[in-house]
Formats: C-alpha cells, sequence, structure tokens
C-alpha cells in the first residue's frame, strides 16, 4: 500500500515536471515571439537579410535543376552525323540513305545533299555573296541519324558508330554528344559552386543570427541578471533567446522562399518564349513541397545553431552584481 | 538559518571585505547589519545568495553548505531566498503584475498560482490597483514597495534586504520596515543591511555591526562565537 502510494506520487512528480517543463517553453516562446514584435522594423530587417542568404543557394539549385532536365530531354535527341566523301554523288548517297535505314538500331534518317547544305549555310551564314564566287561547293553531302534510344544508350551507339565508320563513301562519323557530356560537366562545377555559395551564406545566417542574438542578449542584461537573481536556470535563460534564433531562421526561410516564388513568377514569362521557340513545352519549376521543407528545416536550425553559440558564449559571463 | 564560521572574503584586487567572520542567525529572526559604507554589509548579504564566493571559513544556510552548492544547484537554492535592492531593480519594460511574477515564473507555476500569489503579494504591500501600471510610472516609495512584493511572493524561507529604505523619507521608511516585521511574523527569516540607526533601534531587533569587515558588535538574541 504504501510502496503503492510512493510509485503513484513518483509518477505525478514525473507529470507535474513534464507540465513545468511545457509550461516553461510555451512561455519561452511566446515571450520570444512577442520581443520580435518590440522592434518590429528592425528586425524584419534582420530576417529579411536571412532571407536573402537563403534565397540566393536555393535559386541558384532551382535553376540548376531545371537546367538538368532541359539537358536530360535533349540527351533522347542525339544525333549521329555522316559526313559523306567530297566526290559521292548524290544517287550513291539516297542508296546509302536507304541501306542504311534498314538497320534495326535506327530510329530515322535524313539526307542532306551539299546543295541543300550549301542553300542552308548561305541562309544562316549571310556570307551569300561570297559562297557564290566559289567555284565548287566546298561542302559535303551528310546523313543524320537517329539512333534508337536503347541503342544509343550504351556499348550499342559506339558499335553502331564504328559499324557506320567502315562504309569507304562516309568520311567521318560524328556522335554529336560530346557537347551534352561537357554541359552536364559544366553543370557539375556549377552544382559545386552552388555549394560554396550555399556554404558561405550559411555561415552568413549564422553571424547575422549570432549577432542579433548577442545584441539583444547585452540590451537584456538586467533582466538576465534578476532573473538568476531569483533562481533562474540556464535552461531558463536561454529558452527566449533559442526560439528568438529559430524563428528568426524559420521567418528568414519563409521569407526567401517567398523571393524565389516571385523570381520564378518574374522568370517565367519569358522563359516560357525561349522554351516555344525552341517547341517545348519546358516551364520553370518552383520548389517542390520536400525542397520547401528542405529550405524551412535548414534555415530553422542555422538560426538555432547561430542563436546557441551566441548564447554559449555571451550567458555564461553575466551573473548578477 | 544562518551560520559563519571563521569567514573570509579577498576579493581578486587584494581587499578583505570580510575578516574572520562568525555569526548565527536563528530561524525566524529578524537581523538588521549596520556598519558605515565598505564595511562589509553588502558583501556578507551577496556571500549569503551566493552572488560571491567566500574564499575561506564556512557558512551554512537553510542548513546547506555553501561550498557545496555549485552548478545546477545554485539556482535551486536562490529560490529560497528574497531579494530587495536600494535602487529597486525593477523591469521598466514589464508591468508591476510581471516584474512581481517574476519569482515565480522562473520556478515555474502555473499560471493560476502565479496570478493567486501575485494579487496577495500586491495585496499586502498596498498596490492591487496598480498591477497593470510600468513601474516607471509609480513613485520611489510604491516602486519600493513592489520591489518588497517580489522578494516575498514565492514564500522564500530567507529575505535579504539591502539598504531597502535607502532613498525613502522616514514616514515610508518607517512602512517599508513594518512590512519587513509583518513578513517575519509568518515565519521568514529577515536579513536587513542599514546603515538608518536611529529607526533601526526603535524596531528593537538583534542589530550586527560591522566595522571594516569584522563583527563589531552583536545585540541580543544573535550568538557570536567571538
Amino acid at each position: 500500500m504504501n510502496n503503492k502510494r510512493k510509485a503513484g506520487s513518483g509518477s505525478q512528480e514525473i507529470s507535474k515536471s513534464i507540465r513545468i517543463w511545457m509550461t516553461q517553453h510555451a512561455r519561452a516562446c511566446i515571450s520570444s515571439i512577442g520581443n520580435i514584435f518590440k522592434n518590429p522594423i528592425g528586425n524584419l530587417f534582420s530576417t529579411t537579410v536571412i532571407g536573402v542568404a537563403l534565397a540566393l543557394p536555393a535559386g541558384f539549385y532551382m535553376l540548376l535543376d531545371n537546367a538538368e532536365q532541359v539537358i536530360q530531354s535533349w540527351e533522347g535527341n542525339v544525333q549521329i552525323a555522316l559526313y559523306l566523301q567530297a566526290n559521292t554523288s548524290d544517287e550513291r548517297a539516297i542508296f546509302l540513305k536507304n541501306e542504311l535505314g534498314m538497320l534495326k538500331t535506327i530510329e530515322s534518317i535524313t539526307l542532306i545533299t551539299k546543295e541543300q547544305a550549301l542553300e542552308e549555310y548561305k541562309i544562316l551564314s549571310g556570307f551569300a555573296e561570297a559562297l557564290d564566287s566559289l567555284e565548287s561547293n566546298p561542302l559535303p553531302s551528310m546523313l543524320l541519324i537517329q539512333p534508337k534510344i536503347d541503342t544509343f544508350a550504351g556499348q550499342a551507339g559506339e558499335d553502331l558508330l564504328n559499324q557506320l565508320s567502315a562504309i569507304p563513301e562516309i568520311e567521318s562519323a560524328q556522335l554529336d554528344r560530346q557537347w551534352v557530356k561537357r554541359l552536364i560537366v559544366i553543370l557539375h562545377i556549377l552544382e559545386r559552386a552552388a555549394i560554396v555559395l550555399a556554404t558561405l551564406l550559411s555561415v552568413a545566417v549564422l553571424l547575422i543570427v549570432g549577432n542579433t542574438i548577442r545584441l539583444s542578449i547585452i540590451n537584456k542584461r538586467t533582466e538576465i541578471e534578476i532573473n538568476k537573481l531569483f533562481g533562474a536556470t540556464n535552461a531558463f535563460i536561454q529558452r527566449p533567446f533559442l526560439y528568438t534564433g529559430l524563428i528568426f531562421g524559420l521567418c528568414g526561410s519563409l521569407i526567401s522562399w517567398f523571393l524565389l516564388l516571385i523570381s520564378t513568377l518574374i522568370m517565367q514569362e519569358p522563359i516560357n518564349q525561349l522554351a516555344t521557340l525552341y517547341n517545348s513545352d519546358f516551364s520553370l519549376q518552383g520548389l517542390m513541397f520536400s525542397e520547401v521543407l528542405i529550405l524551412l528545416l535548414s534555415g530553422g536550425s542555422l538560426g538555432l545553431i547561430g542563436s546557441w553559440v551566441a548564447v554559449g558564449r555571451h550567458l555564461k559571463d553575466m551573473e548578477p552584481q | 538559518m544562518i551560520q559563519f564560521t571563521e569567514v573570509f572574503k579577498r576579493y581578486a584586487s587584494g581587499k578583505e571585505a570580510i575578516k574572520r567572520l562568525n555569526l548565527n542567525v536563528e530561524q525566524g529572526a529578524m537581523v538588521f547589519v549596520t556598519g558605515r559604507s565598505g564595511a562589509g554589509k553588502t558583501t556578507l548579504l551577496r556571500l549569503i545568495a551566493l552572488i560571491e564566493r567566500h574564499t575561506r571559513g564556512q557558512i551554512i544556510v537553510n542548513s546547506q553548505n555553501l561550498e557545496r552548492v555549485k552548478g545546477n544547484r545554485i539556482p535551486l537554492f536562490r529560490r529560497n531566498i528574497g531579494f530587495m535592492f536600494q535602487d529597486h531593480r525593477l523591469l521598466n519594460d514589464r508591468t508591476v503584475f510581471d516584474n512581481v511574477a517574476l519569482p515565480m515564473v522562473v520556478a515555474g507555476y502555473s499560471y493560476q498560482e502565479t496570478r493567486k500569489r501575485v494579487h496577495a503579494a500586491l495585496d499586502k504591500v498596498g498596490l492591487l490597483a496598480v498591477e497593470k501600471s510600468s513601474p516607471p510610472s509609480l513613485s520611489g516609495g510604491e516602486q519600493q514597495r513592489v520591489g518588497i512584493a517580489r522578494a516575498v511572493v514565492h514564500h522564500p524561507a530567507l529575505l535579504l534586504a539591502d539598504e531597502p529604505t535607502g532613498n525613502l523619507d522616514p514616514a515610508l521608511s518607517w512602512e517599508s520596515m513594518k512590512l519587513f516585521e509583518q513578513f517575519n511574523q509568518v515565519g521568514v527569516t529577515v536579513l536587513i543591511a542599514s546603515h538608518d540607526l536611529e529607526m533601526i533601534r526603535k524596531l528593537k531587533k538583534p542589530i550586527i555591526t560591522l566595522k571594516a569587515g569584522k563583527l563589531l558588535t552583536a545585540t541580543s538574541n544573535v550568538d557570536t562565537d567571538e
């Protein structure tokens, strides 16, 4: 009986301390929100700076993500260009076209005769008159081959290329893929650059939050001392500042998301125009829900870490006088 | 309640603020500490509240040896003490209610309990009507009484007051002292540092007189080992 009563009072103690703990957290949270609203303009500036600092790497990431999607859609359009020898007749070229068109690994094949190529070049280059003065057509005929997607993907692509190069009339066979590869590598470099940028700007966010919290700790010196004098634990003193940092980080993330939304809207129209010119239905993709969550999470944790550092450095030596 | 045995306090500057102090304040007593400026009155209070650490000897407060009260245990120790200052040390950006509620909030009491106790304390010092005012809008005497309410709201076992009447006229000082006496009558041990000898004598309470960090005299009810 006696033991039971003890156990009961023990669990009551635990539920009581959980209740106190929750009360203290709610109070700290409310009081830090209240403090933020006591200086709305200054704190709006701070959060906006955090927002811009987060928006830059997030926006960079968003653009890269979009660029990658564009490139992936291009990769399926890779062609093989076969340049025929200059002395190949048009009849021979048409024969080759029909022959090669029967290969299973080839999706479609187009012939561009040297005359067609010259016409096209005249139009595109603007050197029409200069070209007219040439005695003979310097351009070769060309077969454009669209390989089947599954051919293109692996070793089969290389095999096809070798097979084509072996045909005597063919001067050279170029797999028009190199520049896509280069672009992908460039994107990888830019991705690294985005990581570097994100790291640098995260440090900036840490410093902004840290400094804001440091100033508010100094401003509240009297309050902190009185609280300590009446038995406040360090955790009690720290809590409002940590909440303030967290709120700064979260609000900064929200602002950066807002900035990205606006930027997306501003850029949407010219990008759509560009896509139309390329006969593509591409449109700029904003952040996905999970990416917004990651943005909020990183903003929040940066704010928390920044305030944690400031609190750790400045609260310890604030003993009552 | 408070026991000093051969206590020394030497500051980092080398100044000895307390020299070989022995004294014993019984639980439930109301004791005055007097002496000139620099005699060690404030240091004595600061040692009891663990704002300063003594350098030698032993201090026992509320049956706790202060040398063993460290780190996390300091806040809990201080929750048994109420403080009063000459300069009030109220938070001017908070209401009177919030100022008085501070010790309750620090200790994690529920809002209902806090409100009940804050109202009781403000009622006791006659300031219930101004609970929503901010301290700077009150007179010096009223601010003083807000400070008293804050010092007792959490029902501390020990009340420490450093020159509580320093800035008040005699009539207000007498009122404050009567308030302290009432708290003492309900069992709170009260230790007041004051140089207002004239008034202290009228209250007929034990007086500890310090001079240059040493015990000069102690009147009845205060045991000294010297």
